[in-house]
């Protein structure tokens, strides 16, 4: 995809991040930030790529850092994700 | 394996799920089910990929990163405890930056060994990759301080447990060993050593005690000042338009090492109160490293989450700096004004009333509606649980309105405090914002503050103090009030509070979990 298209992508979803973000009330800010880190995890998609490369594709250096990379980011993913349904688990109404 | 198409077309599929799992956040009645969604628009994007034509199959990286991630942090997630959330929110924001880094620099040496693959965009990628380097290296650097400080071992005075001084010296240890491998990787080259240097002043960095010192904003203005300086070399370098070393991920590992310093001296001298700014600001970082490695490997799925995680912190940065009456900047290389500090502290304190635990419980029997007001302190003790047992005592005794009142800073993230009331299972409608708090102030009987100060602080109405301006909660304007704190020691800003000499406020000079249990066992007796 060509770079104008994706600064398009890019500007647009930070607006939709604002609308959407600015909705949820003070009381549910610590599980906001600990869910969307878990969003951002999302670099786990690149992480993938890098570390699944085929043997000879790829110099074992980028794999190497890839599989790191992949470690770092399923920490956030899969602690993230958990940790906010933990929380959240805790709101209850009268 | 699927078509490209149809992995695209999951991609966007994934990408309408983390938005609409976050506007699942907008009630905690649809919360769960939010970040439930959010949660499967991820397994979307990670099976798409593994079955996408990009993937290359080689399932033994992928495999043993995948174990180690999952395990380390669903640990994390379930052993955590819910007073260290803003802990483990900092080491998260720092990972989600370290992943960053390492993918742009997968990248970059794949881009070197083998040349442009497809139809890359080349001044993106360079370009992408130097943003996704410096952010992810400010986010990962900065996050380590920021979980240093919150868990009290980076920035401090005081002697540290063997622990504390393990992953203190452990940590700068690493560092060092990181641009040692650096230097040694690129034979000794000028760029190499220049990557040992300023990793070696990281680590020092972080063994401070002191949280401020002479030439600090030197060092931030002269390292951010470098850090676009090598980035431009770096790009230069990647599109090929200018060579400076013969080996061109020197740039890169230096770009790293210089935003290293960067990101540990813009954190290291911000003191406790000003944490929710920082985590927030950390989070919304994170979240654009994450968008720029979406330009670095021109997908789209990573650059829409990610700005939503960037949209995300700055307005809860936002926030935050708006309920202290300060501007980031001030925030990030302006320390308060404690120069303003000429009122005679006797003077204020001259008239204080200590109080006890029975003479609270009998205000208690009198009062119709009670608020309880929590800070920090209230965490530092774990006494969330017993405040909930004496609510629920005045509730079923008296038949006593109990709310919440909860200050946007209050504590060390936005809606920390929010979070341990709800972990004592004290219902979420009971937590009032502070607009809605102080305007029902007048009918609140009894106003019982735990471990805040600042946010209390009627001198923020006044002109000419460091907090002038800031909003607070109303406290003196209800009837009584009860301030739960150890001594009269101030705040965070350095202050004395002249509430606690205020003629309808009570001092308990005790820790909060012994004072409200001695505040049960009174009213009990009563």
């Amino acid at each position: 995809m060509d770079l104008v298209m994706l600064l398009t992508v890019f500007v647009l979803a930070i607006y939709v991040g604002f609308e959407v973000i600015t909705k949820v009330p003070p009381t549910l800010h610590t599980p906001l930030m600990s869910g969307s880190n878990a969003i951002s995890g999302i670099t786990i998609v690149g992480a993938l790529l890098a570390a699944g490369a085929a043997m000879g594709q790829s110099p074992e250096l980028a794999k190497t850092f890839g599989m790191v990379a992949l470690v770092f980011a399923t920490i956030n993913v899969v602690g993230g994700f958990l940790v906010t349904h933990r929380m959240l688990k805790m709101f209850k109404k009268k | 394996m699927l078509n490209q198409s149809v992995v695209n077309i999951a991609y966007v599929v994934a990408a309408v799920l983390f938005i609409m799992g976050l506007k699942g956040m907008a009630h905690p009645r649809t919360a769960v089910k939010g970040n439930l969604t959010g949660a499967v628009g991820m397994l979307l994007a990670v099976l798409a990929t593994v079955l996408s034509p990009d993937f290359g199959l080689d399932w033994t990286y992928v495999l043993i990163g995948l174990a180690i991630g999952a395990v380390i942090g669903a640990i994390l997630a379930i052993r955590i405890a819910m007073t260290s959330m803003p802990e483990l929110v900092a080491i998260f924001n720092g990972f989600g930056g370290a992943a960053s880094i390492v993918v742009a620099a997968a990248e970059l040496v794949k881009y070197f060994e083998q040349g442009a693959s497809g139809t890359i965009n080349l001044t993106q990628m360079s370009i992408a990759t130097v943003l996704a380097g410096l952010i992810g290296s400010v986010t990962f650097f900065g996050s380590y301080i920021a979980f240093g400080k919150l868990a009290e071992f980076l920035g401090v005075k005081w002697k540290l447990y063997p622990w504390q001084k393990a992953v203190k010296f452990g940590v700068a240890l690493l560092f060092i060993a990181m641009g040692g491998y650096i230097a040694w990787m690129f034979e000794f080259s000028l760029f190499g050593i220049l990557s040992l240097v300023f990793l070696l002043l990281t680590a020092v960095f972080t063994l401070g005690k002191k949280a401020v010192f002479p030439g600090m904003q030197a060092i931030k203005l002269v390292s951010a000042i470098a850090t676009v300086a090598v980035g431009v070399m770096l790009v230069m370098q990647t599109m090929g338009t200018m060579t400076f070393t013969e080996q061109p991920m020197e740039l890169f590992w230096l770009l790293v090492a210089i935003s290293a310093l960067l990101g540990v001296t813009l954190t290291f001298s911000i003191g406790g109160a000003d944490m929710p700014v920082v985590i927030a600001l950390l989070n919304s970082y994170s979240g654009i490293a994450a968008a720029m490695t979406g330009f670095v490997i021109n997908n789209t799925v990573l650059i829409i989450a990610g700005s939503l995680v960037g949209a995300s912190g700055i307005i809860l940065t936002n926030l935050m700096c708006v309920a202290m009456n300060r501007s980031l900047a001030n925030v990030l290389f302006g320390a308060m004004g404690s120069s303003v500090q000429d009122v005679d502290v006797d003077e204020v304190y001259k008239n204080v009333k200590s109080t006890s635990g029975d003479e609270i419980a009998m205000m208690l029997e009198m009062a119709q509606k009670v608020l309880i007001v929590p800070g920090y302190g209230m965490a530092v003790s774990q006494a969330q649980h017993t405040v909930r047992d004496l609510a629920n005592l005045l509730e079923s005794k008296w038949d006593i309105e109990v709310v919440y009142g909860v200050h946007p800073v209050a504590g060390r993230m936005p809606g920390h405090m929010n979070v341990l009331l709800a972990e004592a299972n004290i219902p979420y409608d009971k937590l009032l914002e502070m607009d809605d708090v102080n305007s029902m102030m007048d009918s609140i009987d009894v106003c019982v503050v735990i471990g805040a100060n600042d946010v209390v602080n009627p001198v923020a109405r006044t002109e000419g103090s460091p907090i002038s301006g800031m909003p607070i909660i109303d406290v003196d304007k209800a009837r009584t009030v009860i301030m739960i704190k150890r001594s009269l020691s101030p705040g965070f800003a350095g202050i004395p509070n002249p509430i606690f000499a205020a003629e309808n406020a009570l001092m308990f000079f005790n820790d909060g979990k012994k004072a409200f249990n001695e505040i049960i066992t009174a009213v009990k007796e009563s």
